[in-house]
Order: structure tokens, then sequence, then C-alpha cells
């Protein structure tokens, strides 16, 4: 093999009680798409940023070209040929595509002054026209970021990084945000790319997506390296293992299903955005006591706007929503969750809990002004101690005491609080949104084992997720979503993988093969 | 009401405007690199202090041995370095210890104020320092002898001539350089301009500390091109009008001149009003006219920014424009009868228009995205 | 889980380390002040002996101390009240102005028995305030228009107006008076005085009251614990079903009330009972550092406000003595905030262990917004 283009030795990363990279070894040859395997917060992303010069490793070299190189800032990595596309894009919205080609390196015409030199913005304008073109990236020079599509961004990303010269670029989870058809046509760009030379170091946790495009693949696990292999000499399973160090239980066990009368019906449901635009458009389900309904889809197609129009937090646009036989379209959060829902959200520090509070205040975060909790208007803090108390027994909440304050969980018990919290009350319906995204194994099989009791007590779920797994282990009906349309439900015998994941693409089936709701 | 009154009352307005302008121009060189500035007051403050030792030390130090002019430009050149230096308090308050920016703006105003009261009560007052004067008036050949427009914009002191070169510098540099495009980058996605090899706190620390120095210019100003001598607490709330300006003016020099203009204009229409020389309704419908047309010129301007403009904004621009105009000749050519209007209402317009735009009743002033937020590497 | 004994020691130690900052802050702030006076030629020791004296050598300089504590107490809490909910209220000059001038309007226009007079008066007081704040309030909740700018600009507005409503001519001007002030408030509606003889009026008393019902309401009430939720995460707030756009004028009323409450005790409680333009300018800023180095906590607030009442006091006998001009104080002031706010200059020059006993508090939302 020729001599790589990057390569890592032992490098090691420490943060604040938290070794995020621990003696890592890392080679990228020429021309090749090398994967950096791992779940979250496995260390994938500090590695590269460890070489993209955002942090300093604590030990270890860094050789390029077969060269040792000192990186201290993006600068130096930009001016060695290393681009990044970040998993969040690194665009200014209000400004042009152009503007932000140009930041930080920019062409300048007449008078040289410096910093205070006349921007030339046609002639760049150009040049990324005429790069785009080369690798098939079509971009608008004139375009203001804040009005490009997510694939738009990611293109306009890739050709920031080869503007700047890149030869070896780093794409951080590039499909996270992608539906099936744009992950495609991001392979076939970066095949393209990798016929010009350059080479591609390309993180993610998605198993299929490594074995399809990577030609050599890496994987991490808690900050050190487990192995790296290639696609032809290992399979999703074996892969899985190794990221996540034991064998995954995929499926949940659960018995079958005793579904009653309706607790959630929606109707025809339209709502908009933060942008005004339609994120959901016209969406119609019905969810069962005693049924866990999952809506499988690839992130951004419309879940998120779906759960907080149903629990209040954004207004319907049109359309109706009942829970347990009550209206309750445009209802304030408040109101809805007294008809007996609980939601788990998807972003547990953004509105799951609030962090600065102990645990015993969090976990009376929407019963604060209830008896026993509450006489009137005076808070009764002995009832809330000893409420959470019991809960955090109950579930197991790993805690040095009820005063702790919730940011200082980690994350599977923060998320344990959440559920906690959310399960204990009287409820009908519970509406849990990427319930277990970012947490270790044994956390996500606690609480999807909480999530089945809670079917066998006779609660509604409506489970979302963008985790094929997780949808096929939990669901007993699956109702696909696809840019803010249910393409289809079905019941959960009837779902493959193959099946689900044509569906998340929005590839539509024949009328007559969509189970009838 | 003739030709003489007009100029005359612009004349004023564009006298009044630029300490506010300058006051201005320092809060966007800090807000538009992602840091509040609510301490143009407590800069203007030291500036103009700092502005009358200067030129009296210097003064006495060449024993009245050089020209005066040389003392006040040592005095400004005093003011610009101790309102920096006060700015980079501010900065390395909200930057390095990432105090609350607001904060970190209560605390340089009360200190500005404290020790310019105390170095007045302690140094200036019992030695009786006197001024050394002020810049002289400085007639643009030719330009000045045009009628009416010579008299309003070329025959000013030069600070007045600073300041309209400053607007021009810095609105070009802010859109049209490497050091604006990373500004404001920095302002609104530092991330983004970290990831691309941009140090974000140095640009903060630097926009910051410059910024501060061109408040203590427009505290200078207060003391060397207007009453000659410092005064306890002579800024009187200037930094904050100055700050009105910046939000009015959307966060650009051109719209925050305008905006001081426009509150300039008010200021020297509420001197003619107690001087008998325009009444009530006058002076209102000459207020309407005027801000209609910074209105219109405002525009006008975002739009040379902004490439690519439609047709149907330039008619709107143009309807505005002359509206302005009719609404000013309306005022100068009836007799209009006296109503009682008390004057102080005049002076409440910038605090007005502020809180009008921020809630956005008309347009919207939206701040830098990263403002107020100190930024963290990891 | 610790043992009782344990955690009893532990919340000594961690109640010590909450004190170490402030007091430590005081202490560098009365030094780095000294130097100023060395400068001008004063002994700072003697000068901060005269400060202590004329804040508690005699009954009459203890009184004094009280008497300028008790605005600095009721303001502060105004900021500390709106901090906890997560606003940055600046405007409390403005409110207080407002205040003042509704109690001094309400207390000379009619002539009522004390028992209603008075309480009618704060009680106009309170409202006015609380007006005056709630609307930049309301103007954050519906619009997303920041509250530190609208109540900059309110503090403009309010000076405004009521200069001209004193000024010549104006509506609440004294007759034949050649200051701009208002008339004198009734007898019936000054507040009574707790020790003959002296100006202690029971206006320290009801500042008093005041913080204890600003702990009570923040920490035992349904009321503070949304207004602290909304502080600390509004969207957990939103999600947890509370009214955030109603929490925020909630707030934003409360602290004005508070504002509106130290001025209008202000003009009840001390000669000549007037409003004049001068009056209790700065207090609104100042008492932003009260309410910071009292850890935006309400009794912490109370130990503040003594002390800078204790410093506004003594200022003048400190300048008869020494020459040293009273402004000092406010540089004092100026820099225990600057020490308290920027902790770490103190933790480095005191080598201080970082202890996170206490989630930080954020002290004002992002620019953005409520929208």
């Amino acid at each position: 093999m020729s001599e790589p283009v990057l390569r890592l030795v032992g490098i090691s990363k420490r943060f604040p009680g938290v070794l995020a990279n621990d003696n890592v070894d890392f080679e990228l040859a020429p021309g090749e798409i090398h994967a950096l395997l791992g779940e979250n917060g496995a260390g994938k992303t500090t590695l590269m940023n460890v070489v993209y010069g955002l942090y300093k490793q604590d030990e270890g070299q860094i050789f390029i070209d077969g060269r040792q190189v000192e990186i201290h800032d993006p600068n130096d990595a930009l001016a060695r040929g290393i681009g990044m596309v970040h998993q969040h894009f690194m665009l200014v919205p209000v400004m042009t595509v152009t503007e932000n080609m140009m930041l930080g390196h920019e062409t300048t015409r007449g008078l040289r002054l410096g910093l205070l030199s006349d921007l030339d913005p046609d002639r760049v304008a150009e040049e990324i026209k005429a790069l785009g073109d080369k690798h098939g990236l079509s971009i608008d020079p004139e375009a203001y970021v804040r009005d490009l599509s997510v694939g738009e961004e990611q293109r306009v990303e890739i050709v920031k990084a080869l503007y700047r010269g890149a030869e070896v670029l780093i794409l951080d989870e590039p499909t996270a945000v992608l539906t099936p058809q744009e992950a495609e046509d991001l392979f076939s760009i970066m095949r393209s790319l990798i016929a010009e030379g350059k080479s591609i170091i390309f993180i993610t946790h998605k198993l299929k997506e490594v074995l399809v495009i990577a030609d050599r693949i890496t994987v991490l696990r808690d900050g050190r390296v487990v192995g790296t292999t290639e696609p032809s000499k290992t399979t999703e399973a074996e892969l899985a293992a190794m990221m996540v160090g034991r064998e995954v239980i995929l499926q949940v066990e659960k018995g079958p299903a005793a579904p009653g009368e309706a607790v959630l019906e929606v109707q025809d449901l339209q709502v908009r955005d933060l942008r005004e635009q339609m994120a959901i458009r016209g969406v119609s389900f019905t969810v069962r006591a005693g049924e866990i309904f999952g809506i499988a889809g690839v992130q951004g197609n419309g879940q998120a706007e779906l759960v907080e129009a149903l629990t209040g937090l954004t207004p319907v646009e049109g359309g109706h929503i009942f829970m347990n036989g009550q209206e309750t379209t445009h209802l304030r959060p408040r109101a809805i969750t007294e008809t007996g829902i609980a939601h788990v959200p998807e972003d547990r520090h953004k509105h799951g809990l609030v962090l600065v509070y102990p645990l015993d205040e969090n976990l009376v975060l929407q019963t604060y002004y209830l008896p026993p909790f509450a006489k009137r208007t005076f808070l009764q803090p002995k009832e809330v101690r000893e409420n959470a108390i019991r809960l955090i027994q109950e579930f197991d909440v790993r805690t040095p005491s009820v005063r702790t304050h919730a940011g200082s969980l980690s994350g599977g018990n923060q998320q344990k609080v959440i559920v906690a919290r959310e399960l204990s009350r009287d409820i009908r319906l519970l509406i849990a949104n990427q319930p277990t995204r970012g947490l270790d194994v044994g956390s996500i099989e606690f609480i999807h084992r909480r999530i089945v009791e809670k079917r066998d007590e006779g609660v509604g779920v409506l489970l979302v997720s963008s985790e094929l797994d997780e949808i096929l282990g939990l669901s007993d009906r699956i109702a696909v979503m696809y840019a803010g349309e249910i393409l289809a439900v079905m019941p959960a015998e009837e779902a493959t993988k193959e099946r689900l994941g044509l569906l998340m693409a929005g590839v539509r089936e024949a009328p007559d093969s969509i189970a009838a709701d | 009401m003739d030709s003489v009154f007009f100029s005359g009352l612009f004349f004023l307005a564009l006298v009044k405007a630029t300490p506010i302008a300058f006051g201005a121009m320092a809060g966007l060189m800090s807000e538009r690199s992602g840091v509040i500035n609510i301490a143009i007051e407590g800069m203007m403050l030291t500036g103009a202090m700092m502005a009358f030792l200067g030129s009296v030390i210097f003064n006495d130090l060449t024993g009245g041995t050089l020209p005066k002019i040389y003392s006040l430009l040592a005095g400004l050149i005093v003011a610009m370095i101790s309102a920096a230096l006060v700015a980079l308090l501010h900065a390395v308050f909200s930057i390095h210890y990432k105090v609350d920016q607001i904060i970190s703006g209560t605390v340089i105003n009360l200190l500005s104020v404290g020790v310019t009261n105390f170095v007045a009560n302690a140094y200036i007052d019992p030695r009786g320092l006197a001024g050394v004067g002020v810049f002289p008036v400085i007639n643009i050949p030719i330009l000045s002898e045009i009628p009416l427009i010579g008299r309003i914009f070329f025959s000013h002191q030069p600070l007045v001539y600073l300041m309209l070169i400053m607007v021009a510098v810095l609105q070009y540099a802010l859109f049209k350089t490497p050091w604006g495009l990373r500004t404001r980058a920095v302002g609104e996605h530092p991330r983004a301009a970290d990831t691309v090899g941009i140090n974000v706190n140095r640009r903060r620390y630097i926009n910051v500390t410059l910024g501060g120095a061109l408040a203590g210019i427009g505290g200078a100003f207060l003391v060397l091109e207007s009453v000659g001598r410092f005064q306890k607490l002579m800024t009187t709330g200037r930094g904050f009008i100055a700050l009105a300006a910046l939000i009015f003016g959307k966060w650009t020099s051109v719209g925050a001149l305008g905006s001081a203009l426009l509150f300039g204009f008010a200021e020297a229409l509420g001197v003619r009003l107690q001087l008998g020389d325009v009444n009530e309704l006058q002076a209102l419908a000459l207020l309407a006219g005027i801000g209609i047309i910074v209105l219109a010129g405002a525009w006008a301007v975002l739009k040379l920014i902004r490439r690519g403009a439609d047709q149907r904004r330039n008619r709107t621009i143009g309807i505005l424009a002359s509206a302005g105009l009719a609404s000013i000749a309306a005022a100068l050519l009836f007799d209009w009868p006296s109503v009682e209007i008390p004057i102080q209402f005049l002076g409440l317009m910038p605090y007005i228009a502020t809180v009008l735009v921020l809630a956005g009743f008309v347009g919207r002033a939206i701040p830098p995205a990263a403002i107020g937020k100190p930024y963290e590497k990891a | 889980m610790a043992t009782s004994e344990a955690r009893r020691s532990s919340r000594r130690r961690a109640l010590l380390g909450r004190l170490a900052i402030p007091l430590l802050a005081i202490f560098t702030a009365l030094i780095v002040a000294s130097l100023a006076m060395v400068l001008s030629g004063t002994d700072p020791i003697k000068a901060y002996l005269a400060l202590a004296e004329g804040a508690f050598g005699s009954q009459v300089a203890r009184v004094e101390t009280l008497i300028k504590a008790t605005p600095f107490l009721l303001a502060g809490l105004a900021i500390a009240l709106a901090f906890r909910g997560g606003l940055f209220n600046i405007g409390v000059e403005g409110q207080l102005f407002v205040g003042s001038a509704v109690t001094v309007f309400i207390g000379y226009s009619v002539e009522l028995p004390a028992a209603i007079h008075i309480p009618l008066a704060l009680l106009g007081g309170m409202i006015g305030g609380a007006v005056w704040a709630g609307i930049p309030g309301y103007l954050k909740a519906r619009n997303g228009a920041h509250e530190v700018i609208t109540t900059i600009m309110f503090n403009f507005i309010a000076l405004r107006i009521i200069s001209w409503a004193i000024g010549v001519g104006g509506p609440l001007r004294a007759p034949r008076t050649v200051v701009p002030e208002t008339p004198a408030v009734f007898e019936s509606a000054r507040l009574p005085i707790l020790i003959p003889d002296s100006r202690l009026h029971a206006g320290v008393i009801i500042a008093v009251i005041a913080a204890f019902v600003v702990y009570w309401l923040l920490w035992r009430t349904v009321t503070g614990f949304e207004l602290r939720t909304v502080g600390a995460n509004p969207n957990a707030a939103r999600y947890a079903g509370i009214n955030v756009e109603f929490n925020i004028v909630r707030t934003m009323a409360l602290s004005g009330a508070l504002a509106g409450l130290s001025g209008g005790i202000q003009v009840l409680g001390l000669a000549p009972y007037t409003f004049t333009t001068g009056f209790n300018v700065g207090l609104g800023f100042d008492s932003i550092a009260v309410a910071v180095l009292g850890s935006i906590h309400p009794f912490g607030v109370a130990l503040a406000a003594l002390l800078f009442g204790a410093m506004d006091a003594g200022a003048r006998l400190m300048q008869l003595r020494t020459k040293v001009p009273i402004d000092v104080v406010t540089i004092v002031q100026g820099l225990i905030l600057a020490f308290v706010a920027a902790d770490q200059i103190i933790r480095r020059l005191y080598r201080i262990r970082t202890e996170t006993e206490e989630g930080p508090v954020s002290l004002s939302q992002s620019w953005g917004g409520g929208s």
C-alpha cells in the first residue's frame, strides 16, 4: 500500500471527566473512503476535530504524507489540504453562498489593504460555479444560505472544502439529515471525488452505509479503536457487535398486543415549521389503547413537527386531533397534558429537563400545581421530595441525592428521570420521540421494557424514531413518514427493513398493498 | 422662515448627530462581532473627560508655545486611547471572563460616572482648569460656497467631516471587505467562523476596542467642538441615544447616521421651537418630512448593498421621498396655527422609535444572531 | 446518600463558599478604590474609617444607613426577581420614577385617613411601576423585543415625561416654586416615624417584609415555580404547560411593582415629601450591583443593600473629614459589581477552588427574543 495521506498515532484527548480518545491509531490511504464507525459519543467527531485543528490532542502525533505535523487551528488543517464538513453545517445563514466560500480565505481586488481590501465576489462566484460543475455539485453562488435546503447546504459545504484545496475530506455524519435518495446522490459524489484522487473519511453510525460505500472501516468504541476491517470481510452483525461491545438484542421481549379503543385520532393534520413551510401535509392515523404505533422515517420529514403539534407546542394549521375522544387540536400544552398524555421529548436538554433544577423539582415539572405537590398556591416541598425518592428508586436513577441538579447526571440517567416523570402519571397515551437516542445499551433496554409495560397496562403509545431497529423491535403497527406525509401504515409482521427503507426514501407502494387503517 | 433658517436647522441637526453617530458606530463595531454594548455612554463620558484633560495638560506641558490646534489634537488622541482602554475592559469582562455582557456594560457605565466625577471633583474643579478652546470651523473651498448645501455640509468643524467619512468607510468595510465579512460571520455564527480559521475572540477584542476609540471621539466632540470644557455627566444619555440610533438603523452605519440625523434634527427643532422660530405644527411637519426622506434614503442604500432589487421598491422609495418633500414644503409654505405641544415630547422620538422597530411595528430590527453569547470553543 | 451530619457540614461549607466570593469582591473593590484616594493624596484608611463612622458610628448614622438601604433593597429585589425569571430589568430606574410620581400624586391630591391613604398611595405607585415594566414585558412576550433595550428606552421616556410633568406649567408642578417639584403629600400619606425625632420611617419594615415575601413567592408558591422555570429553561417551561408569554409579562410587572414601591416609599417616608427631577437618579443601575452582589437571593440582596446603604450614608462624613469626593462610593460599587460578576478574577487572586455547588443562574436570555 502506498504512503498514507493521513496517519494518526496514539492520539489521546481528555475532557474534564471524560477520556474522549484513548491512544487512537488511524490511517487514510490515498484515494480511499475510510469509514469511522461508532455509536454516538464513541469519540469519532472528537478525533476528527483534533485532525481539523479545533481541538489539540493531549498525546499522539499526526502525519500528513509521511511528515509529522502540528495542527494548531483550522488554518493549519486547511493549509495542509484537510477539509471537514461538520454534522451541523458551518454556514452563516444571512450570507450568500459566495460570501460563505470566501470567509477566512478571501479573494480581493484593487489596492492591497489587508483586511480592508475590496472583496471580489464575482470572481469567487465564477470559481465555485466551475468547481461545482466539475464535481457534479450544482450550487447557486448568489443564493442566501438561509434559503437553501439541507441537501443544498451540504453540497455548499463540500464545495467549500474543495474550494479551499482539500485533498482529504472529512464528512461527519453526512447522511444523518438526508433521505435515502439524497444519501445515494452523496455517495455518487463521494465516488467521483475519489476518482479525482481525493481521500475521504466518512464518519457514521449507520452500518448499512458503511458496507455500501467504504473501502475500509475502523470501529471506535468508548474512545478506543476496536478494529479495522473491510466490507468484504465483515457483516452488519459483526460490526454492530464491535460498536456496542456485546451482541445487540434487537428483539424486545413482548407479547401480542391487545388493542382497545382509540386514544389518539389524527385527521388530515397540517402543520407549518419555523420557516413557515408546510412540514405536515395532511396526516391521518389512529393510535389505540394497548398498542405501540411506531412512526419510522428519516429525521426531518416532519416527525418533530408532528409531535410538537400533538402536544400543543406548535400551532396546528389545519385538520383535527382527538385524544381520548376529546378534540385537542388548538388546546394549550397544559390542557393537552391534563387529558392524560405523557410526552418523552426528542431533546431532553431543551424540553425535557430544567438542568439547573434538582431532580425533585424536575420530577414535578407538569404536576407542581396539583395536589399533593401544591395546596392552593403553596408548594409542598415534603411531598415533592417524597415523590422524587420514590421515583428514583423505582426507575433506578443513579444520583447522589434528590437535590442533585439534573445537569450533573449522565445522559442515561437524565432520560430515566424524564421517563419516570412521564410514566408515573395517570396517562392513557404516551408520545415518545427518539426516546433512546444517544443512550448506552443498558438504558435503552430499560426504557424499552418500560414502554412495553405501559402498553400492556393499556396505554396507547406513539413511538417516533429514526432507528429502524427500535421501530421494528417495539411497534405493533408501523407508519412511515416522508416529506410530511404518511406513506403507509402496516402491521409490524408485514414490515421488513427493505420495505420500510423504500418507503423512507419516498417510494410509494402500489395502492392495493397499503394496509387499510 | 427663509433659507438661512432652513440651512441653520440642518446644519445644527448634523452637528447634534455627530456624537450620536460616533457612539452608534462604536456600538456597531462591537455588536456586529457579537458583543452587546450598552457601555457606549461610559466610553463617551470617559472620552470627553480625557479629551479635556489631554488637551489642557498638553497645553500646559508645552507651555502654550505650540498652536492650540496641537493641544486639541492631543486631547482627541488621548480621548480615543482612553475610551479604547475602557472598551478593552468591556472586552476582557465579556470575552475572557464571560461576564454577562449587560452586567459588564453596567460596570463600565458605573465606573465611568464614578471616575469622571471623582476626577472632576478632586482635580479639575479645585484647580479651576479652563479648556484650551475648540476646533476651528473648516470651510471646504468651493463646496462651502454652494448656496444652502454649502452651509449645511461644508462649513463644519473637523470632527463632523471625520464622522461622515467614518460612516462611509465603515459601511463599505462592513459589507465589502474581508474585515467586514469576518466581523459579520463572528457575530452571526462564530463556530462557522472558527472552522474556517478565524480567531473569533481576537476579532471581538479588536472590534470592541477599536469601537471604543470611536466612542472616544464622540465624547471628545462634546468638549473639543462644542462646550470647550468638561462638565460632570456631560454626555447626558447620548450613549443610549447612540444605541437607539444603532438599532433604529438596523446595525448599519449609514442607517445609524440616518437615525442620528433624525434624532439630531428633532433636537435642533426643539431648540428652534424654544427660540420661537417655528411653531409646533410646522416642527412636526418638518420632522415627519425628514423622517420619511431618511427612511427612503436608508432603504435606497440597503438596496444598493443587496443587489438584485426589484422595480416595485424603486417606486415606493420615490413615493416616500416625494411625500417627505411635500411635507417639508407644506411646513414651509403655509402659516400654521400655533398649538401647545410640550417640546419634551420631541425628545421622546428616538426612544419610541427604537421600541417600535424592536417590537417589529415598523420594519424589524434583527440583531446579529450570536450577540450576547460568549464563544466557547469546545 | 450522605448522613445528616455530613450533609449539614457540607451545606455549611457551601454557604461559606457562597459568601466567600462576595466578601472578597467587596474587599478587593475597597483596595482598588483606595488607589484612587492615594493618587488624590488622601489616606484611604482614614477615609474608610470616616466612611464606617458615618455609616454606623452613631444612632443618626445607623438610621441613615437603614434609610439609604431601603430603596436599594426594594430595587435590588426588583432586579433579582426579574433575573430569576430570566429577564434583565434594566428599567428599574424608570419604573421607580413612574411609581414615585403616581404615589406622590395620590399623596397630595386627596386627603384620606392614613390607614387608607398610605396603602393606596403605595399601591398606586406599585401599579405605576408594574405598568411601566409590563409594557416592555408584553413587547418581549408578544413581539420578541429584547427587554434590556426596551427598558433602557422606557427609562428615558419616563424621565422626559416626568420632567415635563413637573416642569413649568406641568400638571404635577407645585404652585409657586422655583425648582421643578411636586407639592408635598398630605400628612395622612406620610409613613409613620419609628424612632421619635429621627428620620427612620416605616418603609424600612415594608422593605424587609418585601424581602420575605419575595423569598416565599419564589420558592414556596406555584407562581414562583413557574417564574423560575421560565427563567431557567423557557422551552422546558412551555413543554411543562406553563404559559411562558404570560409569565414574562407577570414577572416584569412584579419586578416593576417592587421598583415602584421603592420610589413610593421614598416620597412618603422622607422630607420634604415631594418628588423632584434629581430624585434617586442612578438607583436603578446601582441596584443591579446590589442584586448581583446578593447572589440574586432575597436575603443576600438584603445584606448587599445594607452595605450599599451604609456606603451612601457614610460617604458624606468621609468627604467632610478627608476631602475625598463622595464619588469614590460609586467607584467602589462599580468595582464590587465587576468582581462579583467576573468571579474568576477573585478565584484566581485568592486561589479559591472552583466548586459548582449550585447550577449557574442565567441572567438574561439571548437576543433572538421569545417570539
